[in-house]
């Protein structure tokens, strides 16, 4: 197991990340914050925290569960449901920046599109990950990265934050060295 | 859990469970797009013998926003009327491809019969045996129950319930005693001597004949309906002497907390066990009963179909966790 990102540069490309976002889109009014549990969702907030600090103005931040649009769902057991939070001015017509911890093959992007789509019709969606591991397995990118972590398919990436874990890391584990 | 005959089949986790997975998508219910795509391609037969309204048009609303296709199947107007047996309709169904069968039965242990056989392959899910259990309805009373009382992800301990009537015919007493019990609630059955099923005070529950003694202090009082259906003999003297002593009314009503619930699994027979006034009031939670009867019956369907089959779960993804 190796560490591929200690707390302060996960702090850092959060920093970066919610500069970006503010670039891109010309400030915080437009943007909604859509974290996908648990981890993403926790991230988000995180990413919020930072926006506000810059910006000094609330920003709408929300989670957004996935489960029931998994394409893999008959693969596994099932699995309990986690909460889905809109903030009170909906996606309707507003920027909205999915935030997960892990990209890797596209599906859960894939999924949270179409619960998504079921609340709403935003502007435009926009995507920040954590580490973007590849291997995608749909045309599906992110537009704010954390980190590239080149990895091969029999790796896993572990991403522990404070809120849940006790400490802020990202490892990877497996796969010949 | 491959089927739902019994509150006994679910521990008290997975009953919680089912009651948070039926909170998130009762907010599918009240948002603007109320289909999911989770059951798409899976068929469930709805398979009643014996009459219903609310049960079954809530499985067939529960499992169509969830995107199954539902056949209904009921006694009147299907082969069952000319005396087919269960095991040939069971085969019926299994040649049809059915993942799921919704059973509601006269005989008490049909669900089990049909669970326990091969001659099906599909879940079985008791929508009501006889006077054995309904653990459907059970599970949305709790919801019912938790979603004014409780909180979210807790059990219901503490809580005091009051379930009042014909309880010797009642299938939803039963498994809600069971589940209520399981919940941590404190539950009192109140019913005439005639009423009590023999072996009653096995249960995990209080039995009082005095009905305005227990709903003092009562946090939700539910009251059942006298079967008069399943009643070949005289159960007590008249229907004024039991409204009466047994029948909830404005009088009682005033008796009660400001925040305590009044339910009815429904059909109600009003005058009877309840009075208009009794069932339309303020503390009256009968009409969202139903509504949260479909979103429990979504989370039913989720938890017992959306998953792998059991046995089948090989292929499970390595993106486990990270993706």
């Amino acid at each position: 197991m190796s560490l591929a990102l200690p707390a302060p540069d996960i702090t850092r490309a959060l920093t970066r990340i919610s500069h970006e976002i503010l670039e891109r889109n010309s400030g915080s009014e437009s943007i909604t914050l859509l974290g996908i549990p648990t981890r993403g969702a926790h991230l988000a907030k995180r990413i919020a925290t930072i926006i506000e600090s810059i910006e000094k103005v609330p920003i709408q931040v929300g989670t957004l569960d996935i489960t029931l649009h998994r394409d893999d769902l008959r693969m596994r057991p099932p699995r309990a449901l986690m909460p889905t939070l809109i903030p009170p001015l909906g996606v309707e017509g507003r920027n909205v920046v999915l935030v997960d911890d892990v990209l890797f093959s596209g599906r859960t992007i894939r999924a949270a599109l179409d619960a998504l789509g079921e609340i709403g019709r935003p502007k435009s969606v926009q995507l920040a990950v954590l580490v973007d591991r590849g291997h995608r397995e749909l045309p599906i990118r992110a537009d704010f990265v954390g980190k590239n972590l080149p990895t091969s398919i029999d790796q896993s990436v572990l991403v522990h934050l404070t809120e849940l874990d006790g400490a802020d890391e990202v490892l990877i584990e497996g796969g010949a060295k | 859990m491959k089927h739902l005959l019994s509150i006994n089949d679910l521990s008290k986790s997975e009953a919680i469970a089912i009651l948070d997975t039926a909170q998130e998508l009762a907010r599918v219910s009240d948002g603007p797009m109320k289909k999911l795509p989770t059951l798409r391609g899976r068929t469930i037969v709805n398979l009643f013998a014996e009459d219903s309204t609310r049960t079954r048009i809530s499985f067939e609303a529960a499992a169509k926003r969830l995107s199954a296709d539902v056949i209904n199947f009921s006694a009147k107007g299907s082969s069952i009327s000319k005396g087919e047996s269960l095991k040939d309709t069971a085969q019926t169904l299994q040649a049809m491809g059915a993942d799921a069968v919704i059973i509601r039965h006269g005989a008490s242990g049909a669900a089990q019969r049909l669970a326990d056989s091969k001659w099906m392959s599909g879940a079985v899910i008791n929508a009501g045996d006889g006077t054995h259990e309904h653990p459907s309805q059970a599970l949305l009373d709790a919801f019912t129950i938790r979603k004014h009382l409780a909180k979210s992800g807790e059990d219901l301990t503490g809580i005091k319930v009051v379930i009042v009537g014909d309880v010797l015919h009642s299938r939803v007493a039963r498994s809600n005693v069971l589940l209520l019990a399981k919940l941590g609630a404190d539950v009192t059955l109140v019913a005439p001597p005639t009423l009590l099923p023999v072996g009653v005070e096995s249960w995990p529950c209080n039995i009082s004949y005095d009905f305005d003694a227990a709903i003092v202090g009562a946090d939700a009082v539910m009251m059942l309906r006298i079967q008069l259906e399943r009643m070949s003999e005289m159960f007590f003297p008249n229907a004024r002497e039991y409204s009466r002593y047994f029948g909830l009314n404005s009088d009682r009503v005033k008796a009660l907390k400001p925040s305590t619930l009044v339910m009815h699994p429904g059909p109600m027979n009003r005058g009877l066990e309840i009075t208009a006034d009794a069932a339309d009031g303020a503390r009256s939670v009968i009409v969202e009963q139903v509504s949260n009867g479909v979103s429990v019956r979504m989370a039913i369907l989720y938890m017992l179909l959306a998953g792998a089959p059991e046995g089948e779960l090989d292929g499970i993804n390595r993106e486990a966790g990270a993706l």
